[in-house]
C-alpha cells in the first residue's frame, strides 16, 4: 500500500442521487444512490463490488461530474467539488481525476491514430514537450517500443493492447485519482491479469489513487486494499478487502461471497432460492436488503440501519448493534 | 455412449478465405455427463455447439467429419427427419433469452408452440406440461401469462431452460445461458440446473467463458483453443493438475477468491489467424515450454485414463 496521510483524497459526504422517469404527467424517481460516504486515502485502491443495477457506476460517474448529486458533498483534496465549474477549475479538476472505461473498443476514436488520442488531453492542458511525455506514457503501459504504436489506429490493436492505451491516456496528464469502471469485464481471462498488474504498477509508480468498480469479487479482492460492498444504491459493508472476501460479516456480502465462483471450494453450499434486488423506484423503508435477508427483525422493515464499526469495519446491518 | 463427435472441423468462408473455426475436434459424451467447454472469445465455442447440431448458417459450414447421436450421424440425416429430433431428442439454450423469446406472445404460448409442433398433445395436456416444465426451474404458475418484458433477466433464463427442458430430451446443449446474469442470479440458476439434471439424468453441454465458474460446476472439462481441443479431463483433475500449458496459463489467469493468489499472471501473445493454417501446435508461439518438436502437429490422445490432451510435452 502506497503512503496514507491523514485526510482523505476524496471524501464522499452522505451523497444522493436520484433520477427522474417521466410517465405522462406523473414524474418517478429512481434511487440510484442513497446517503453514502465513505473516503478515500492517496495511494489507495478501493473496490465498489455490487451486482448490476446497485448505483456503483452512477457513484462512479457523480465523481466524474458526469452526473451532479441532488444531496450531499464531495471533498477532493480538502476542496468541496462545485456543481458547476469554471473553466479554469474544471481543467484542473480533469487533470488530476482521469477514467478507464470498460469497453476499450468503444471508448476510443476510431479514426484517430493513437498518438493523436495521446496528444488530445496534454493540449488542452497546456503541457510542453509533449511528445516525450506521450513516450514516457506508452512506456509506463509496456507499449514497447512506442514507435511502433503511435502511428496504429485502434482497430489495428488488440483488445488487450486498446485498454493499454485508454490506461495510457488515463495516466498522461498524471492524475492522483483514477477512476475505473469495470477495466477488466471485457477483456478475454488470459489478458486480464496483465491489466490489474499494470494498474498496480501504476499505482506503484505514482502513489495513485484508484476507485474501482467491479462485480468480480475474486479480481476486487486481488487488488484492492478496501472492498465497498453496495447494494440497492447504499454501502452496506466496507472493509479490508481480504477481511471482507474471507470473513463477509453482512448478509449481503455473504450471499455475494457464496454465489462468486470458485473452483477451489471443496464443498458447495446451496444458495437457494434468494429472491430479487428490490424496485429502487419504491426501495424498502428499512434496510434495502431486509426483503431478501434470512435474519430479518421487525426494525429492519422499517428504520435504515446506521453503521456499526466492529474492527475498522463498517456494516450497516442491525445485527451488529452494541 | 450418447453422442460421439468425429473429426469435426467447420467454418466460415467468405471472400475466397476460409476460417477453420473448428479444426479436428473429437470427443464423446456419455449419458448422465456434465461436459463444460472453455474458452476465451474466438476459440471457436459456439461454431462447434452450432455444428454439432446442424444450426451453422451460412457463410457457416461444416467442412468435415461426422457427429452420431444415439448412434445415428446427425450430420447426414434427411432435414424432416433431424427436425422432427429436434427439442426431442436435443435442445439448446442460447446466451442472451432477452433476444430469444418472442416479446409479443406471452411465455405459455411459447412454450406451447413448442410442444404442440413437436408432438400429438392437446392443448389441455401441454397446459400440464407446461405448468409442471415452469415448476421445475421455479416460477411460479401465475407468471405463465407474463409477456417476456414483464419478467427480469433471470427469470427469462429460466424460461428459456424451461423450454429446453419440456420433452426432458436426453442431452440439453447450453450456449453461456447465464452470461447476461448477475452472479447470485446465475448462481441459483445452475444449482436448479444442476439439481433437475440429477432428477431427470439427462447430459449437459456447457459453453462458457467464465473458466472459474465452470471449473467449480462441471463434471468433465474441454478446453479450446484456437479451434482445437486441446485438453479434455475430469473437471477437479484437470484443475488440480492441467497437462497442456494452455489450460494451466488459464487456471494461472484469475485471481484465487478464498485461497493466496501466488501465480497470477496472463498468457502472453495472441490467438493466431485462423484463416491462415497453422503448421505444428497452434499455442506454440504463446507456449513457454516450446521446442523443435512442437514445429510438428500433436496429436490429441489419452494419456491417462479418461483425460486427453493435445501436446507434446504434457505437463
Amino acid at each position: 500500500m502506497g503512503s496514507l496521510s491523514f485526510s482523505p483524497v476524496i471524501s464522499f459526504d452522505e451523497i444522493t442521487k436520484k433520477f427522474p422517469i417521466r410517465k405522462g404527467f406523473k414524474v418517478q424517481y429512481v434511487h440510484a444512490v442513497r446517503n453514502v460516504s465513505l473516503d478515500i486515502y492517496q495511494g489507495e485502491i478501493i473496490s465498489i463490488v455490487g451486482e448490476s443495477g446497485c448505483g456503483k457506476t452512477t457513484l462512479l460517474r457523480l465523481l466524474a461530474r458526469i452526473y451532479l448529486e441532488d444531496n450531499g458533498e464531495i471533498v477532493f483534496e480538502g476542496k468541496s467539488i462545485p456543481k458547476r465549474f469554471s473553466r479554469r477549475e474544471e481543467l484542473e479538476f480533469r487533470r488530476k481525476v482521469q477514467m478507464i472505461f470498460q469497453d476499450p473498443f468503444s471508448s476510443l476514436n476510431p479514426v484517430k491514430k493513437i498518438y493523436q488520442i495521446l496528444k488530445r488531453p496534454l493540449e488542452l492542458q497546456k503541457f510542453d514537450n509533449v511528445e516525450k511525455r506521450i513516450y514516457e506514457a506508452l512506456e509506463e503501459v509496456e507499449l514497447t517500443p512506442p514507435d511502433n504504436f503511435i502511428n496504429k489506429y485502434p482497430y489495428e490493436l488488440s483488445g488487450g493492447q486498446r485498454q493499454r492505451v485508454v490506461i495510457a491516456r488515463a495516466i498522461i496528464t498524471k492524475p492522483s485519482v483514477i477512476l475505473a469502471d469495470e477495466p477488466t469485464s471485457m477483456l478475454d481471462v488470459s489478458i486480464r491479469a496483465g491489466i490489474m498488474k499494470l494498474m498496480l504498477k501504476i499505482r506503484d509508480d505514482f502513489n495513485t489513487t484508484y476507485l474501482h468498480v467491479t462485480h468480480d469479487l475474486a479480481a476486487a479482492r486481488y487488488i484492492s486494499d478496501r472492498i465497498a460492498v453496495m447494494y440497492a444504491g447504499m454501502l452496506l459493508e466496507v472493509g479490508l478487502s481480504d477481511e471482507v472476501v474471507l470473513n463477509p460479516l453482512h448478509p449481503y456480502t455473504k450471499l455475494l461471497r457464496k454465489a462468486a465462483p470458485d473452483p477451489d471450494k471443496l464443498v458447495s453450499e446451496k444458495l437457494g432460492n434468494t429472491g430479487e434486488v428490490p424496485n429502487l423506484i419504491t426501495p424498502p423503508k428499512g434496510c434495502p436488503f431486509e426483503p431478501r435477508c434470512n435474519y430479518s427483525m421487525e426494525k429492519c422493515k422499517n428504520t435504515i440501519p446506521p453503521y456499526f464499526e466492529i474492527d475498522g469495519r463498517k456494516i450497516r446491518c442491525f445485527l451488529f448493534e452494541k | 455412449m450418447l453422442l460421439e463427435i468425429k473429426n469435426l472441423t467447420a467454418g466460415y468462408k467468405s471472400q475466397g478465405k476460409i476460417v477453420q473455426a473448428v479444426k479436428n475436434v473429437s470427443f464423446v459424451l456419455e449419458e448422465n455427463d456434465f461436459l463444460g467447454i472453455a474458452g476465451e472469445s474466438g476459440c471457436g465455442k459456439t461454431t462447434l455447439l452450432f455444428s454439432i447440431l446442424r444450426l451453422l448458417k451460412k457463410p457457416g459450414e461444416i467442412f468435415e467429419g461426422e457427429v452420431f447421436f444415439k448412434g445415428e450421424d446427425l450430420l447426414k440425416m434427411d432435414e424432416e427427419k433431424l427436425r422432427r429430433k429436434r427439442w426431442k431428442e436435443f435442445s439448446l439454450v442460447t446466451q442472451s433469452a432477452m433476444n430469444a423469446l418472442n416479446p409479443v406472445f406471452k411465455i405459455k404460448d411459447q412454450i406451447m408452440d413448442v410442444i404442440l409442433e413437436h408432438s400429438d398433445y392437446s392443448k389441455t395436456e401441454a397446459m400440464e406440461i407446461i405448468e409442471k416444465v415452469l415448476q421445475l426451474v421455479g416460477i411460479q404458475k401465475e407468471r405463465m401469462d407474463s409477456f417476456p418484458h414483464q419478467l427480469s433477466g433471470g427469470m427469462k433464463q429460466r424460461v428459456a431452460i424451461a423450454m429446453a427442458l419440456v420433452f426432458s430430451p436426453p442431452l440439453v446443449v447450453m450456449d453461456e445461458p447465464t452470461t447476461s446474469l448477475d452472479v447470485v442470479v446465475q448462481r441459483s440458476i445452475m444449482e436448479e440446473i444442476d439439481e433437475i439434471r440429477s432428477q431427470k439424468k439427462f447430459s449437459i453441454i456447457f459453453v462458457t467463458h467464465d473458466i472459474s465458474l465452470l471449473f467449480e460446476i462441471s463434471k468433465r472439462i474441454a478446453i479450446m483453443y484456437a479451434g482445437e481441443i486441446v485438453e479434455i479431463g475430469p473437471t477437479k483433475q484437470v484443475y488440480l493438475s492441467p497437462f497442456h500449458p494452455y489450460t494451466k496459463g488459464l487456471i494461472n489467469s484469475f485471481p484465487k477468491l478464498t485461497k493466496e493468489t501466488k501465480e497470477y499472471k496472463g498468457i502472453p501473445g495472441k490467438i493466431p489467424d485462423l484463416s491462415k493454417p497453422v503448421e505444428g501446435c497452434s499455442f506454440k508461439d504463446r507456449c513457454q515450454y516450446r521446442k523443435e518438436l512442437c514445429d510438428k502437429r500433436p496429436e490429441f490422445k489419452e494419456i491417462t485414463s479418461g483425460r486427453w490432451v493435445a501436446c507434446h510435452f504434457p505437463q
